[in-house]
């Protein structure tokens, strides 16, 4: 379920697998991002990100229909949906703020599984079609090999996505306040902003980075009963992988993963369901104790 | 003198509970015997979450990882090498305590939120292994036609579902006295110092390190023994028994028993998962719905899980905690 | 014969000096007091004797051995046991599990192996341990439950069960009642004498009803050494004190 299919004419058996891997590693960084945000500012294990990211997924499976003003129309609306949800996961989590962290993950899983359940009656039991806009449909040449033009388009995408990400992050002032709060989070109490507030806006931004990669990942890792958990699990393996200190972490560790899912497949197909569990270890080993300071405070 | 009345109500609800137990075979269908068997297994995975979460402080929703590895050990056994009891319980235990050995380094230097999501990567990982590795595991098909067990060498194999079940309570409760009396030694005891003031526990000369992962690994070997009773129940397994979700109904029923106390773990398991059972029975289509809003609902009526857990640990004592207590009470579970 | 042996000790935080090449030593049996104005460094040098801070400079020398890579749980392991200036307990813990947990790691027993003979080993000491700090009433209470006094005392008494060879005592005093600094000045001159200590301590009295040594600090240096008697008539002092003061 995790394995990617490669481009539809594979002529080269490592190129195509790498630039496969460079879009799913793009992809499961925009995902796995809302999970940073979530777990470095509101200190929250938010359960349901991967059901914020297949209600975009869903959302583009039914409102894509081979042009481009679906594509758009499904953007903006898997994106509102998901974030909404997020709002709504933050206020059903408000009763239980100020308890301890076990019964908010708990909570959070209450809303994946019920949340799943609610997509599966709304949209059937079966994984949905994406139909991409009809321009992107074909292959592009690269370098002499064909390649899927959406993937192509999607790398570039999602590119562009990260570094607004990055310069979001970096040079405003809310970015600096993540950074703040992911550095210290006894900061935020200090700041006088309600705590409520900051998880509102915390998960619905989550929300929408998870909503805009379902949408536009949903040919890449496309909407169905599994998604969320693996897209759940893939964020999670990022976050462990990068560690909570910079967004350069993140974006390796899901280039990383993206790599190893599709290159580490092709390359040595009998260790594949190892792979990400060896990448796992290794990168705890080599960096033994922390991953970010954060990780242990004792 | 109410801690002795109270001791003593404990006692008798327990025996009444394991009188329960026994009969309970005679008197409910044999399909239901298999599940109760199944819901014992988890129960002791549940057991094992409470050592780690609770006593340990280290919160977890990986131990469906080692859960998992001892099944599929036992199974492997089961069908290549020996169909004796004893036998399969120690490699499922042994596998379980391996895999839980080789996650040490990824598990006991975080605290937290960190542990919960580490473990839940690795329960998951795991998963993701079972499903491809398909030589051993036979992939998402699962492993099926398991012959059934016999306890002990020479004795016969156990052919009815209630002579299965009874060799689960059996297991079970054998397990459960060992657990009973090690955390009466001195390990229970650092392990809960250790949850209250970490550093504390250091300073005294304690290698905290080294109780964390002797408590994880014998966690691992719990979980891994309950894999073995997982596989004599139901003679089948595949990779839908170790799901994520299974890990967060045994956190759930884990907290709704108060985290650190064994017998309220056992019950909280049985419980969560006996509810997720008949859900699935009688509501096929809705059941995660429901289940998803009774994970809320019960959040919403625990809110302080973990602080009962303490006046549990400690009934006689009153119930009013002094700010440095009250503040280590509403999060222990956070130790950073 | 010396236990204890720091030389030339430096402790910087950024352009500021905490300690500036300090010596001290501590012999066995001694009862030592570090005494300073606020800033003198006497806590920092007490952090570095125990292992919870690194110097830039100098060595620690314990038992004849360099302990200065050790942290804080290897150093009590070889007999450096510390009490905190905010009793340091285990709140949920009673009394006498706090003493056992303290006890365990330098607890020897004949039946090791056996389920619960460590613990019981541990449990033998607590009882005398509890009794000789007056906490004998409240063994059964969770330490969180226990007045500020009785956890100092507590705290104490777990340090004296690590059989430290030399305790280190910051502010015991701190916080504490009229009568209870009165039963803490007793219970610590009953201390044996197989014990040394080395004591922070503002208040003057408590350092000359407790100490046959002390040491002046100021501005992370030494300023004086000798026996109260010295340094109570040392104009040096005196100075240092008024300066500090005003």
């Amino acid at each position: 379920m995790i394995a990617v299919a490669a481009g539809p004419n594979r002529i080269d058996p490592y190129l195509i697998p790498a630039l496969d891997g460079v879009a799913y590693g793009l992809l499961v960084f925009v995902a796995a991002s809302g999970l940073v945000f979530c777990f470095g500012v509101a200190n929250i294990l938010n359960l349901a990100h991967g059901l914020l990211y297949a209600i975009g997924g869903y959302t583009a499976a039914a409102v894509l229909d081979g042009g481009w003003a679906s594509l758009a129309l499904a953007l903006a609306v898997g994106v509102l949906a998901a974030a909404a949800a997020g709002a709504l996961l933050a206020g059903l989590l408000t009763p239980v703020a100020t308890g301890n962290h076990l019964s908010q993950a708990l909570l959070t899983f209450g809303v994946a599984l019920a949340g799943g359940s609610l997509l599966v009656a709304g949209f059937g039991p079966d994984d949905p079609q994406v139909r991409v806009p009809a321009a992107l449909e074909g292959s592009v040449m690269v370098a002499g090999h064909r390649y899927a033009a959406y993937r192509l388009v999607f790398i570039v995408v999602a590119a562009v996505l990260a570094v607004a990400l990055y310069l979001v992050v970096r040079r405003t002032r809310a970015g600096m306040l993540v950074r703040a709060a992911v550095d210290d989070p006894e900061m935020v109490a200090c700041l006088g902003v309600s705590p409520a507030r900051i998880r509102a806006g915390v998960l619905a931004a989550a929300g929408a980075l998870a909503g805009a990669a379902g949408v536009l990942g949903a040919p890449i890792i496309g909407p169905g009963t599994d998604t969320a958990d693996t897209v759940l699990l893939l964020s999670l393996v990022v976050v462990v992988l990068g560690g909570l200190g910079s967004m350069a972490g993140t974006l390796l560790a899901a280039l990383a993963i993206g790599e190893i899912q599709t290159l580490g497949v092709a390359l040595l197909p009998s260790a594949a369901p190892f792979l990400l569990f060896a990448a796992m270890a290794a990168v705890l080993a080599v960096r033994a104790r922390g991953l970010a300071g954060r990780w242990r405070t004792t | 003198m109410s801690g002795e009345v109270i001791r003593r109500a404990r006692g008798a609800v327990a025996a009444l509970v394991l009188a329960g137990l026994v009969v309970a075979p005679w008197v409910v269908d044999d399909y239901t015997t298999a599940l109760l068997a199944r819901t014992l297994a988890l129960a002791l995975v549940g057991v094992s979450v409470a050592l780690l979460t609770g006593v340990a402080g280290l919160p977890t929703l990986g131990q469906t990882a080692p859960y998992a590895a001892g099944a599929y050990a036992c199974a492997v056994v089961g069908s290549r090498i020996s169909d004796v009891g004893v036998v399969q319980l120690v490699v499922a235990a042994g596998a379980g305590a391996l895999l839980a050995a080789l996650t040490v380094p990824l598990v006991v230097h975080a605290r937290g939120v960190i542990v919960l999501m580490i473990t839940l990567a690795i329960g998951e990982l795991v998963v993701t292994v079972l499903g491809r590795w398909r030589s051993v595991t036979g992939g998402t098909d699962g492993l099926a036609g398991i012959p059934a067990v016999r306890p002990f060498w020479g004795l016969p194999a156990l052919a009815s579902d209630q002579a299965r079940y009874l060799y689960a309570l059996v297991v079970v409760a054998t397990l459960i006295g060992v657990v009973l009396v090690l955390l009466r030694t001195r390990a229970g005891l650092v392990l809960r110092a250790g949850r209250d003031d970490e550093t504390r526990l250091r300073a005294s000369g304690h290698r905290v390190a080294l109780h964390l992962s002797g408590a994880h690994i014998a966690a691992g070997a719990i979980a891994g023994a309950a894999g073995s009773l997982l596989v004599v129940a139901q003679q089948y397994i595949s990779p839908a028994d170790f799901g994520f979700d299974t890990s967060a109904l045994l956190l759930l029923g884990v907290v709704i028993g108060g985290t650190a106390s064994v017998g309220g773990a056992l019950v909280g398991a049985a419980l969560v998962i006996a509810v997720r059972d008949w859900l699935f029975g009688v509501l096929p289509g809705y059941a995660p719905l429901v289940l998803g809003a009774l994970f809320v609902a019960t959040v919403y009526l625990l809110p302080t899980g973990v602080t009962r857990a303490r006046g549990r640990l400690r009934p006689p004592a009153a119930p009013a905690h002094q700010p440095t207590a009250a503040e280590q009470a509403t999060v222990p579970e956070l130790r950073r | 014969m010396t236990l204890l042996n720091a030389q030339e000790i430096s402790v910087r935080y950024g352009s500021l000096a905490a300690l500036d090449g300090v010596d001290l030593c501590v012999h066995d049996g001694q009862r030592h007091a570090l005494i300073g104005p606020n800033g003198a460094g006497k806590t920092t040098l007490l952090n570095v004797i125990g292992g919870s801070t690194r110097p830039q400079r100098g060595t620690v020398r314990f038992d004849g051995r360099d302990v200065g890579r050790l942290g804080p749980g290897a150093r009590a392991r070889r007999g450096i046991n510390r009490i905190h200036q905010r009793p340091a307990v285990f709140p949920t813990l009673t009394a006498t599990e706090n003493v056992v947990v303290a006890a365990l790691p330098r607890v020897i027993a004949r039946r090791r192996w056996w389920p619960g003979g460590r613990r019981r080993a541990a449990q033998h000491l607590a009882g005398p341990l509890l009794e000789q700090m007056g906490l004998t009433a409240v063994a059964a209470e969770p330490a969180g439950h226990l007045a500020h006094g009785q956890r100092r005392q507590l705290e104490i008494a777990m340090a004296l069960a690590g059989r430290p060879r030399l305790l280190l005592l910051d502010e015991p005093a701190s916080g504490l009642s009229a009568i209870e600094v009165g039963r803490l000045v007793e219970l610590l001159q009953a201390l044996p004498r197989a014990v040394a200590v080395l004591l922070v301590e503002h208040r003057l009295d408590l350092v000359y009803a407790l100490s046959d040594t002390v040491t002046v600090l100021r501005d992370g240096q030494t300023l004086a050494a000798g026996t109260p008697d010295e340094i109570r008539t040392s104009p040096l002092v005196r100075q240092a004190y008024a300066d500090g003061v005003a």
